[in-house]
């Protein structure tokens, strides 16, 4: 798997969690929680997608790696399984 | 029509899931309205057999008035005698005579098996869900079927197009206007506050997150709302309705959740029976009503029967809510975000986190000795969230 397939799956699944968000506007090295309005429910929701599509359970201690789309991204991409 | 939160005073009745001679029992889904709340699904009252759909769908019926007839089951024997009179109802006693003649009854439609999002599809095209082939999971109705159907056919013009996009928001703000503006009218709330050391908290939750995949994890407002729901057990007073000049406690905890929607505007719908429930089921509870709001599926009894509320702003970097009750409830717990303060206890300042919980209460059914009471009762939840 690409990290542009990752990037593309993570723009995706935060589709489908936050349906208004316009994915040009996403500035991809700025916290996702200061562009995109999530709460803890939604990222909760979002990881649970991402574990769905990607096979990667993102433990509560490693949070604060996802910060941004490219922090996602490149974290993403060290543990989904080949 | 059953109540949808005393703030609204009518729905649309949008489909029937039962038609005449289908047995029923008490929770289960006769029929689907739409509200400015979104799809509600309204459950039956009374267990027995349904007798008669009284109101043909799409029609936008008052609060109150019975939507079918249904024969309790100690009656089944007899042949029901059409004296125009209801053994029972599937909506609380009626404010009026019914409204719809038996004329105007339309043929019963049968359950549609679609997802929440290709029903929405459906209205915004005028789509008619029955008449769709579906390929979905056990022929459910999908999007992509909707997509298809609306491609090959003109789309029909709905009688009564159910409330959108801006025009719900529009309806949803005034319903919530109206409730609040009657709250500060007519009930005169106390404020209390008190911040709450979150260490244990906090601790306990890691400890239970570490070995549990994400889709089972907690967040703290699983904590907040069972601490809320175990001390309005011990403050009876912060549980239940003032109606009609009287304060009617609530044996059963039923504690509203507030839930801001995406388009705008919130709702707050109860998670029922919530002192019963342990910290993982409150939050797999917790995540279904959410979700189930957002969405717009909630059910009737879940808009009609808060005892109390909750509400939580700290993933908005709020530090304190004081909240406005929902009438006729009599108390609401509003909760800040958890977040790091200076902390002086036994002589030593250090950091720890901590949340600012606001209690505002009706002077009509409480005191703030009372109160204070209620709100060191959630403190001391909080602080030994394995205490059962």
């Amino acid at each position: 798997v690409t990290k542009d397939e990752i990037r593309r799956t993570v723009l995706r699944l935060l589709g489908e969690v936050a349906p208004e968000v316009e994915f040009a506007s996403i500035l991809p090295d700025l916290d996702l929680r200061a562009q995109v309005d999530l709460d803890s429910f939604d990222l909760l929701r979002l990881l649970v997608k991402l574990k769905e599509v990607l096979r990667v359970d993102v433990p509560e201690g490693d949070y604060r790696q996802l910060r941004t789309l490219n922090q996602a991204v490149d974290y993403l991409a060290d543990r989904v399984p080949a | 029509m059953p109540s949808l939160g005393g703030d609204l005073d009518a729905g649309t009745l949008v489909e029937w899931r039962v038609k005449p001679g289908d047995a029923v029992k008490r929770g289960d889904v006769v029929a689907v309205i739409e509200s400015d709340k979104g799809a509600i699904e309204v459950e039956c009252w009374e267990a027995g057999t349904v007798e008669a759909l009284l109101v043909a769908p799409p029609a936008k019926v008052p609060v109150g008035t019975p939507l079918a007839r249904i024969r309790g089951e100690e009656a089944a024997a007899p042949p029901p005698v059409p004296t125009g009179r209801s053994p029972a109802t599937a909506a609380p006693p009626p404010a009026a005579p019914p409204r719809v003649p038996a004329a105007a009854q339309g043929p019963p439609r049968g359950r549609v098996l679609a997802s929440p999002g290709a029903r929405r599809l459906a209205r915004e095209r005028g789509v008619d869900l029955a008449a769709v082939a579906g390929s979905g999971p056990g022929g459910a109705v999908t999007r992509e079927d909707v997509e298809r159907s609306a491609a090959s056919a003109p789309a029909a013009p709905s009688p009564l197009p159910a409330p959108e996009g801006a025009k719900r928001t529009a309806g949803l703000r005034r319903a919530i206007g109206a409730a609040m503006a009657r709250s500060k009218r007519e009930i005169p709330h106390y404020y209390l506050s008190t911040r709450i050391d979150m260490t244990r908290g906090l601790a306990w939750l890691a400890a239970m997150n570490k070995s549990r995949p994400v889709e089972e994890r907690l967040l703290p407002i699983a904590l907040f709302v069972r601490a809320v729901a175990r001390a309005a057990v011990e403050v009876p007073e912060m549980n239940g309705f003032f109606i009609d000049g009287v304060f009617r406690p609530s044996e059963r905890v039923h504690v509203g959740v507030a839930v801001s929607l995406r388009g705008g505007g919130l709702v707050a719908p109860a998670l029922h029976d919530a002192d019963r429930r342990s910290p993982a089921e409150t939050m797999r509870a917790l995540a279904d009503l959410i979700g189930r709001a957002r969405a717009g599926t909630l059910r009737s009894s879940e808009l009609s029967d808060p005892t109390i509320t909750v509400t939580s702003l700290g993933d908005q970097g709020v530090d304190t809510v004081t909240g406005v009750i929902h009438p006729p409830q009599v108390a609401l717990v509003g909760f800040g975000r958890v977040s790091e303060q200076a902390w002086a206890e036994g002589g030593t300042v250090s950091g720890r986190p901590s949340v600012v919980a606001t209690l505002s209460a009706d002077h009509r059914a409480s005191d703030g000795h009372r109160g204070g009471l209620f709100l060191a009762a959630i403190d001391r939840r909080l602080r030994s969230p394995e205490e059962p």
